[in-house]
């Protein structure tokens, strides 16, 4: 294809990818790289309903000229990314020279609260994807051995997990495995144990977002290999069957292999919104057991103070965790590519 | 199809046993959801006992019945559900099209280049798309106070698209990889331009991806809170950020039923949806992504 | 439903008076944008204000959750998209540290006059906001489970912990305490109640140095701790959303609520008749012996932006003065909130704010690096609480995140 025809055939992606992702990331950037102005502070007394108190305030007047002068703010270099709420790389350090053994220098690590938040997302994504592929491709064999008539609405209810709006989808759930709701009960019975609560041990509250994060995106993994399997070549089947491949061995060496690029497919959209994974922390208030890179973010932007310069580090940052993660795959890409 | 019917007995029955549990699994939180919406809110989400959901002994006491509409009702009518409906219905048929136009281009050009830039464009795309999506709307708000964009439905529709385009440029790029190249390129041997030749030769073979990769770009719209929620204001809520509004910071009561009446009211109609493309879904992806 | 029934009465009734609030708002021309929060007391006096609207006057509400997301980029460009925020006394600060909201003395000098000097709020002197109603967590028991222990409403947090006790001791309840001790902004907010009331300071006064990490730190903890061996072991979960969901299952006996989340629990949906009948008020709890209330008040105000012409900035402020003037509190607006205005007349449900006004209990700090704080506690006190590190270790790690935050604020150096 010819470099102007690839332009004006690309032009209108690239333009909205340019204008809406690319420059805000070059924004976020730089955002990174810089700090607020030094405040300047007053003591001041605040009067409202309830009488007055001493306070600070900031002085408006004296900070607007350190804005006017760097209305980029203070330049600050990667120091909010080695900051002690990110990569806390002096932290780190120390707690290396100070602890005594792995086990402790881990524990150490894991109340900060980037290495905390990269525990859980990284297990997450370590668990979370596989399964999401296996339940997705025994799912796919399953209903492909319905009954025609059956198949519209055994693939419905199979897709359901994947476009129930997440929001009260997990407000349900929430209820559910509460102690007393209809799971958490359920729980309770099958253990034998009645003080059995989900929501109270971190172990059990891991369980459950990884639970909800397969079942959510079990049907994505599902659809894609469905229709994989619609196109299993039947004569090398027949092949393999005459040469008297057992049953197993017919989906081991011909079907999977013939799901590969597909499952490329797959893991590298579930690698990556698996490593970003938030909603389910928030809908399921597991906050205090489980946090994430999105979840930092979130909590930078959504406080009374926004830490526009945090929450943009941790954006980065969550590039380049992505970044690492995909290169596996990425590699491999670029060697197909033109192929 | 012919895999399926040489199953043996005992494997049918054992697939048929995953299936049913799985499916249990999967619609289950819907059906209950689905009959609680009948309920009252001290019945849905009692925390004395999960049973008076399924009694419904304050339904009964409150409203004098052992089901009610209530939610619905308050949901539709009072609240103004169907403003909502209506603009999810805008966005998800503005965001599935342009999408779509962009996408079949830009996923077209990258099909059929032979050039290392055309790899580097995709991988920026991907690697574009692992920004938290929470990062770019914090970045839209000023500018788009600043301009007075603030606010339409179409301002959202853009930016839903661009969002969007990454996922939708991946696929269609695999799923046109898999059109035979000697398609177009004879036709621009007989004279045709690249354009033409995608209009008469491309266009007509790449409707089953395109409706795969639509399907997904509409889940997507359908589905977004995080971009709907900050950048619509009230009239121009779509159906996601109304529902959550229904919610709110303090429940008020009773508008946590809205919440439970419009979630089934927004799943049905995928319901239908689901049903009519179905095929399309299979044999769209069967064409597209199956060589990755 | 009876809260939509109120509102939509309320919007029918500033409907039904426009004509004659039109004249009253004084107002010829302008244009008037609110944003905030979307309770009900807040959808009331947008609906009044938006009774001004008329000729030249346009005014429109943009009421939701997310409104402190939105409303400093909102405020922020020139001319600003909304002309007014209806904001907390710990929202007030993002507006007031960004420089987007004006003072407002020459406006009221012009025109508020009559508006009560209680409700202005003042900042070194200029009035910044003008508040409307006033909230408070204060303590909310079961007087039936009370009376079968044989003890009187308590009074501090001590009280609390023995009656509890005595709860359990009988077989009453297994969890008699409830609390909005969620992760995150609610935890940070009972630790702040709590540490306020041992008697402690947040900052060294003058400066953003943090000083929490110390004795009154620690008792603040542990009392915390302490409460939360009485609370249902999910605590960790509960806003105050589902803490009133165990109140109104009958689980829970004692516990710290907003006073304005209690005509919830009073009103007879979504309880039995024998727990919502026997939901009682209490005042403030009180910890150690400070003698101050181990609670924070709050309040409730609008602001006026600061990039808006004068002419949007008067319509703005007499439009937001009809919304909060003593004639939009009604039979159906009265019980909404603990309002401020003159004419307001207390049902038994604000009790327990009034009480906690009375006992003089300390106003959440309105300070530029509280949000900071908050944020940082909200983080951390989780570990405390399920028994992975010591109350010091979390002080020290809630001082060492916010002094980050603070350093990249440009609070600290």
């Amino acid at each position: 294809m010819k470099h102007s025809s690839f332009f004006w055939f690309v032009l209108p992606s690239a333009l909205l990818m340019l204008l809406f992702i690319a420059l805000p990331i070059v924004s976020v950037v730089t955002q990174s790289l810089y700090t607020a102005h030094e405040q300047v502070i007053v003591e001041v007394e605040n009067c409202g309903p309830f009488g007055c108190t001493k306070s600070t305030a900031i002085d408006q007047e004296a900070t607007e000229t350190l804005r006017a002068a760097e209305p980029l703010g203070k330049f600050a270099g990667l120091d909010v990314y080695t900051d002690r709420n990110h990569l806390a790389i002096s932290e780190v350090g120390t707690l290396w020279v100070e602890s005594d053994g792995l086990p402790d220098f881990g524990s150490a690590l894991m109340n900060l609260p980037f290495y905390k938040a990269m525990g859980f997302t990284l297990s997450y994504t370590a668990i979370v994807t596989p399964l999401t592929i296996i339940l997705g491709f025994m799912i796919a064999l399953a209903i492909n051995s319905v009954a025609k008539v059956f198949r519209g609405p055994t693939i419905f209810f199979s897709l359901l997990p994947f476009i129930i709006t997440p929001l009260v989808g997990s407000l349900v759930l929430f209820w559910m495995v509460d102690a007393r709701g209809i799971l958490g009960t359920g729980l309770q019975w099958l253990s034998g144990d009645p003080t059995l609560s989900v929501k109270a041990s971190t172990g059990l509250m891991w369980a459950m977002l990884m639970t909800y994060g397969v079942w959510h995106s079990a049907p994505f993994a599902f659809v894609v290999f469905y229709a994989g399997l619609q196109t299993v070549n039947q004569d090398t089947i027949e092949a393999a069957l005459i040469d008297g491949a057992s049953r197993w061995e017919r989906i081991r060496y011909v079907v999977i292999p013939h799901l590969t690029p597909l499952v490329t497919f797959v893991a590298l959209i579930q690698l990556m919104d698996n490593f970003r994974v938030f909603e389910p922390i928030i809908s399921f208030s597991a906050e205090a057991h489980a946090t994430s890179l999105s979840y930092a973010i979130f909590n930078d932007l959504g406080g009374e103070t926004r830490l526009l310069s945090s929450a943009a580090a941790t954006s980065v940052l969550t590039i380049v965790g992505v970044a690492i993660l995909l290169s596996p795959i990425l590699v491999r890409t670029y060697r197909d590519f033109g192929k | 199809m012919s895999i399926a019917t040489r199953r043996p007995l005992p494997v049918q029955l054992l697939a048929m046993a995953f299936l049913a549990i799985w499916l249990i699994m999967a619609a289950f939180p819907f059906l209950w959801t689905l009959w609680g919406s009948f309920k009252v809110e001290g019945d849905f989400f009692s925390k004395a006992d999960w049973a008076q959901s399924l009694s419904g002994r304050l339904t009964e006491i409150e409203t004098g019945a052992a089901f009610t509409g209530n939610g619905y009702e308050g949901a539709w009518i009072q609240e103004e559900f169907w403003r909502a409906a209506l603009n999810s219905t805008i966005v998800c048929i503005c965001v599935v099209t342009i999408s779509l136009t962009c996408g079949t281009l830009g996923g077209y050009a990258l099909s059929r280049s032979p050039y290392r830039y055309a790899f580097w464009f995709l991988l920026f795309a991907l690697i574009a798309r692992a920004m938290p999506h929470m990062t770019l709307v914090a970045g839209y708000l000023l500018p788009f106070y600043q301009w007075n964009l603030w606010g339409h439905l179409s301002t959202t529709i853009i930016v839903l698209v661009a969002i969007n385009q990454p996922f939708t440029l991946w696929m269609l790029h695999a799923f046109f990889k898999n059109i035979p190249k000697d398609l177009d390129e004879s036709a621009m041997v007989d004279g045709c331009t690249r354009f033409q030749a995608f209009r008469h030769v491309i266009i007509p073979v790449m409707w089953p991806g395109v409706i795969t990769t639509g399907l997904f770009s509409f889940l997507l719209a359908y589905n977004d809170f995080a971009v709907t929620t900050m950048l619509l204001n009230k009239e121009n809520q779509t159906m996601v950020p109304k529902l959550a509004s229904f919610l709110g910071t303090t429940q008020t009561k009773g508008n946590v039923m809205f919440a439970v009446a419009a979630v089934v009211s927004i799943t049905a109609p995928l319901f239908v949806m689901v049903m009519v493309f179905q095929r399309q879904i299979v044999s769209g992806l069967t064409a597209g992504a199956v060589k990755g | 439903m009876k809260t939509f029934k109120t509102i939509a009465v309320g919007a029918a009734f500033a409907a039904l008076f426009s004509t004659t609030a039109m004249a009253a708002c004084g107002i010829e021309s302008g244009r008037v944008s609110i944003v905030g929060n979307e309770f009900p007391a807040i959808q009331s006096i947008a609906a009044a204000a938006a009774a001004c609207a008329g000729g030249d006057v346009t005014v429109e509400s943009n009421l939701t959750a997310d409104h402190q997301k939105i409303n400093v980029a909102g405020m922020s460009g020139d001319p600003a998209e909304y002309t007014t925020a209806v904001v907390a006394n710990s929202s007030i600060v993002a507006l007031i540290n960004e420089d987007v909201i004006r003072p407002l003395d020459d406006l009221v000098a012009k025109h508020g006059q009559d508006i009560p000097k209680h409700q202005l709020i003042t900042v070194d002197g200029k009035i910044m906001a003008v508040a409307f109603m006033a909230n408070a967590q204060h303590l909310v028991y079961r007087k039936d489970i009370l009376e079968k222990i044989g003890m009187d409403a308590p009074t501090s947090y001590e009280e609390m912990l023995a009656a509890a006790a005595k709860i359990r001791r009988e077989g009453i309840l297994d969890y008699p305490v409830g609390g909005a001790y969620k992760a995150g902004w609610n935890l940070a907010q009972e630790f702040t109640n709590m540490y306020i009331g041992t008697g402690g300071d947040f900052f060294e006064p003058g400066t953003a140095n943090v000083s929490i990490n110390n004795e009154n730190g620690i008792a603040a903890l542990e009392m915390m701790k302490a409460l939360t061996a009485y609370m249902n072991p999910d605590y960790l979960t509960h806003d105050s959303n589902a803490t009133n969901a165990e109140v109104e299952a009958g689980n829970v006996a004692l516990l710290n609520m907003w006073g304005s989340r209690t005509g919830n629990l009073m009103d007879d949906e979504g309880a039995e008749e024998d727990v919502y009948s026997n939901i009682a008020v209490g005042g403030p709890l009180m910890v150690g012996g400070s003698g101050r209330p181990a609670t924070t008040l709050w309040w409730d105000g609008w602001t006026v932006a600061k990039n808006i012409s004068d002419e949007d900035a008067e319509a703005t402020f007499l439009a937001m003065k009809a919304g909060i003037s003593p004639d939009m509190l009604n039979d159906e607006t009265m019980s909404q909130a603990v309002w401020l205005m003159p004419n307001f007349e207390a049902s038994p449900v604000n009790e327990g704010v009034l009480a906690t006004v009375a006992a003089s209990a300390t106003p959440y700090p309105m300070v530029p690096f509280q949000g900071l704080l908050h944020t940082a506690l909200g983080d951390n006190i989780a570990d405390f609480l399920k028994g992975d590190e010591t109350a010091k270790q979390t002080l020290a790690d809630i001082e060492a995140a916010y002094t980050v935050a603070a350093t990249e604020k440009g609070f600290l150096k």
